[in-house]
Parts: C-alpha cells; sequence; structure tokens
C-alpha cells in the first residue's frame, strides 16, 4: 500500500514537472478560465448583481471547462512518444498511475481555482464570507473533479475523437459535482441562504467513489 | 451461428413481434377510446378539475419509463457480466440494451414534456428530481453510445464501454440526491397509480401497456442482440479472410519469387 502511494507521488511529480517546464496551464489554460468569466460578465450584460448572485455557478462552469482542457492535456503527455508503453514497462500498478495523474491534475485544479476566485472577487464583485467553507468545498470538488476526469482522459485516450468525445462523456458525470460546488459556494459567497456544508457531504461521497473507482477500472483500462 | 440466414428474425422472434404490434393496437384502443378522461369535481365549489385527456399519454409515459430503467440495469449488469467473464456476449447485450434503453428514455421525456404541458402548465420544469435524473440519465448514455461508435480494438471498446455504463449507473443515485437536495420539491405524483381515481379500466390499461412495452423492448432487444452478434462475427470472419488472402498471395509464383529473392538477400 505504502508502495502505491509512493509510486503515485513518482507519478503526480513527473506530470507537474513536465507542467513547471512546459507552462501550458499558465500560458493556456489559466487565460482561457478567465476568459470565460470575462464571457459570461459579457453575455449577463455586465451586471455586477446579476454576476454576483450567479457567480458560484459560473465559477464551477469555468473550472470544468477548463478542466477538461487539463485533463486532456494530462493524459495527451503519456501519448506523446509512446510514453505510457513505458510508463506500463515500469512495472507500477495501474492504481499508482491513476492516483498520481489525478493528484497532478487535483493540484493544477486547485491553482485555477484560486486563480478564479480572484476573478469571480474582482470582477463579479463577489465577497468571501466563509472563507473556511470555500477552501474546503473548493478542494474536495477539485479532488472529484481530478479523479472523474482523469479517469475518463484514460476512457477516451487513443481513440481519434478524444477531443470530441471527452466533454460528453464527462461533463453529465460531474452535474452533481456543479450542483454540489454551486450550493457549496452560494452559502460562502453569501449568495443565497442554503446549508453549505450539507452539500459538502455529496462532494466528499462523490469524491470518495471516484478515487475509488478510477483506481480500481484503471487497470482495465490501460491493460492490452 | 448455424446456416446461413438473411435477417435476424426467427420464428420466435416473429411471434414475438407480431404480439407486439398487436398488443400496441389494442393499448391504444384502450388508451385513446376506451377508457375515460380524468375528470373529477371538486367537492365544495363543484368545478371539474384533473388532467383530462392528457391522462392518456400516461398509458405509455410510465410503462416506458420503468423499460427504461430496466434496460439500464440490464446495461450495468451485462457489464459487470463482461468485466467478469470477458465474452462477446455480455458485451454484445450490454450495447444492445444501452441502445433500447436510450431510444425508450428519450420517448419518455418527449412524452413527459408533451404531458406536462396541459398539466404541469411548462414543457419543463427545472426542479423536478425524476425529469432532472432522466434527463442525466440520457445525456450519460448518449456518451455511451458515442464511445461505442468510435473505431477501436473491440475489446478495448468493450472495456472502456462497460467501465462507462458502470460509472452512469453509479452516478445516478448522486444525480438524483443532489437534484432533491437542490430545490427540495418534485411536481411528479408520489405515485401515479395512487393520485389517479383508479377503475377497474385505468388500471388494467395502465397494467396493458407495461405488458405491451414489455413486448416491444423484448423484441428490440433480441433483434438488436443479433445484429451485434452479427456485426461481431463479421469482424471476426473479415479479419480471417484478410489472412487467408495473404496466405493465398504467398502461394502465388511470381509472389513466391520475390519472398525467395528477398529471402537470398545479403
Amino acid at each position: 500500500m505504502r508502495e502505491v502511494f509512493a509510486d503515485a507521488l513518482l507519478i503526480a511529480a513527473k506530470d507537474l514537472r513536465i507542467e513547471a517546464r512546459s507552462r501550458v496551464l499558465v500560458n493556456q489554460v489559466a487565460p482561457f478560465a478567465l476568459l470565460v468569466l470575462v464571457l459570461f460578465g459579457f453575455a449577463l450584460d455586465a451586471d455586477q448583481r446579476t454576476l454576483r448572485t450567479f457567480a458560484p455557478g459560473l465559477f464551477w462552469v469555468a473550472v470544468l471547462l477548463a478542466s477538461l482542457l487539463a485533463v486532456q492535456r494530462s493524459t495527451s503527455l503519456e501519448h506523446a512518444d509512446g510514453a505510457h508503453t513505458g510508463l506500463r514497462l515500469s512495472g507500477m500498478a495501474p492504481s499508482s498511475v491513476f492516483l498520481g495523474k489525478a493528484a497532478a491534475v487535483f493540484v493544477q485544479l486547485a491553482v485555477l481555482e484560486v486563480l478564479l476566485v480572484v476573478g469571480i472577487v474582482v470582477l463579479y464583485g463577489s465577497t468571501i464570507e466563509d472563507p473556511l467553507l470555500l477552501v474546503v468545498s473548493g478542494l474536495v470538488a477539485g479532488v472529484a473533479v481530478a479523479a472523474t476526469g482523469t479517469l475518463y482522459g484514460a476512457l477516451a485516450s487513443g481513440l481519434g475523437v478524444r477531443e470530441t468525445l471527452l466533454p460528453i462523456l464527462l461533463l453529465p458525470v460531474l452535474a452533481p459535482v456543479l450542483i454540489g460546488a454551486t450550493r457549496a459556494f452560494d452559502d460562502a459567497l453569501g449568495a443565497a441562504a442554503v446549508d453549505g456544508w450539507a452539500w459538502l457531504g455529496l462532494l466528499v461521497v462523490f469524491g470518495l467513489v471516484a478515487t475509488v473507482l478510477g483506481a480500481l477500472a484503471h487497470g482495465a483500462l490501460i491493460e492490452d | 451461428m448455424t446456416g446461413r440466414r438473411d435477417t435476424t428474425g426467427s420464428a420466435g422472434s416473429r411471434l414475438l413481434g407480431v404480439s407486439a404490434l398487436v398488443g400496441v393496437a389494442v393499448l391504444l384502443l384502450f388508451a385513446f377510446v376506451l377508457t375515460d378522461p380524468d375528470v373529477r369535481v371538486h367537492p365544495t365549489t363543484g368545478e371539474e378539475f384533473g388532467q383530462f385527456d392528457a391522462v392518456r399519454l400516461l398509458y405509455l409515459h410510465v410503462p416506458m419509463a420503468v423499460l427504461t430503467y430496466a434496460a439500464y440495469i440490464l446495461c450495468a449488469a451485462a457489464s459487470v457480466g463482461y468485466l467478469v467473464r470477458r465474452t462477446p456476449w455480455w458485451d454484445v447485450t450490454a450495447y444492445a440494451a444501452a441502445e433500447v434503453g436510450t431510444v425508450f428514455c428519450g420517448l419518455v421525456l418527449v412524452t413527459g414534456s408533451i404531458w406536462g404541458r396541459p398539466v404541469w402548465n411548462t414543457w419543463w420544469e427545472w426542479g423536478d428530481v425524476r425529469l432532472m435524473t432522466t434527463l442525466v440519465l440520457f445525456l450519460l448514455f448518449l456518451g455511451y453510445l458515442a464511445l461505442r461508435r468510435t473505431t477501436v480494438d473491440p475489446r478495448h471498446q468493450a472495456r472502456r464501454a462497460a467501465v462507462v455504463a458502470l460509472v452512469a449507473v453509479l452516478d445516478i443515485p448522486l444525480v438524483n440526491r443532489s437534484v432533491e437536495w437542490w430545490e427540495n420539491r418534485t411536481l411528479h405524483q408520489q405515485s401515479t397509480l395512487a393520485e389517479l381515481k383508479i377503475q377497474d379500466l385505468t388500471l388494467f390499461t395502465l397494467m396493458l401497456g407495461f405488458v405491451v412495452f414489455g413486448l416491444v423492448a423484448a423484441w428490440l432487444l433480441l433483434h438488436r442482440f443479433r445484429v451485434g452478434w452479427l456485426e461481431q462475427a463479421a469482424a471476426e470472419h473479415g479479419v480471417a479472410m484478410a489472412i487467408a488472402e495473404r496466405h493465398a498471395e504467398l502461394d502465388m509464383p511470381d509472389v513466391d519469387a520475390a519472398v525467395g529473392d528477398a529471402g537470398d538477400g545479403p
């Protein structure tokens, strides 16, 4: 078991090192997520009161759209130069590979979320009323999105149509995360009177199921 | 497969198909002609209320909804079967069930929407748990079918599809929970059977609906399974043919010479 986590750390460190050198997240995904926030502003007539009310939902839609790019980047890393063959030959357990890749996506999503929170505070005028709930629900939902995304990234990998297939596979599955995380943020940002902590429970369940299922299923997906 | 056939039908499935067809005709007769519209009279004001003729759609809508869920459960069960046994039978069954389920799911959404317009006064109700759950289920399985239409090694595709089906079925309770907490309300009757003023004929027609759509689903499933099975056989046959052709080429004299030359090379 300890070996599984040690190997997962190696994989995560590898993916993050590649990101640190290639800067795809910083140069492309993060600007894209901010762009989505700006587009919502245009679409909703730049009315700050409307934007503030819907900021939690818009925030999470931006995260989901950006997560598609992050997941696609994460899977394409293994496809360049047949890297996945090397990974399979390394003898690491498939669950380690899954956990490592999901962890790397999670770290990138967490950075993205920080940027987007700054974005909604500055652009939409949101105020943070419950910082603890904001951080915890943001992290838990991040785990749920990263684990599900990595599982589906592996599912769609190697297909000629993976760029178009991934969104239609991934986004419906993440519907409960979108609803739960939006409600939790509604509470944390004071946008609506709901009990955000209760919604956190749903996010925790989703995150756990996605992580366990992904770790178990990854072997079946990458074996030959 | 034993012997060559130009059709996926057999004596049994033809009988099934004919009974499904007759059943649909009888069901429509009962649903649209013989049963009464749902008209109730308010005890104090004497006003007429109820679903009127819209109630007739429920004889189609409710059985189709139940069969949608049955087909998706069959798909998930067959996917587990595939992951355990790894035989094409389970894979083809899962695919057939998913496709039939999605057809029914689409019809459930359409008939529900048409029914909702006069009764709830809206085509679509965002806060309704069953509506949203069914829609997400429909979208999840559209993704499943999209994955099924990709060209990839059949064994890879079967494994991926099995995982997608399992995730979809696991996701549904979570979608259901989240929508329920989301608005905490539903327009759906707790039970359609309890809500309607059940007369013998109403109940009979609804039960007939279950039987008839059960037959239709079984017929569709059977044929879809046979088509899937033939596709699988055709793909294998294609590979076998290609190998045989390559072997035949090797037996041809000029090819023999070419291969011989190459063999004597440096």
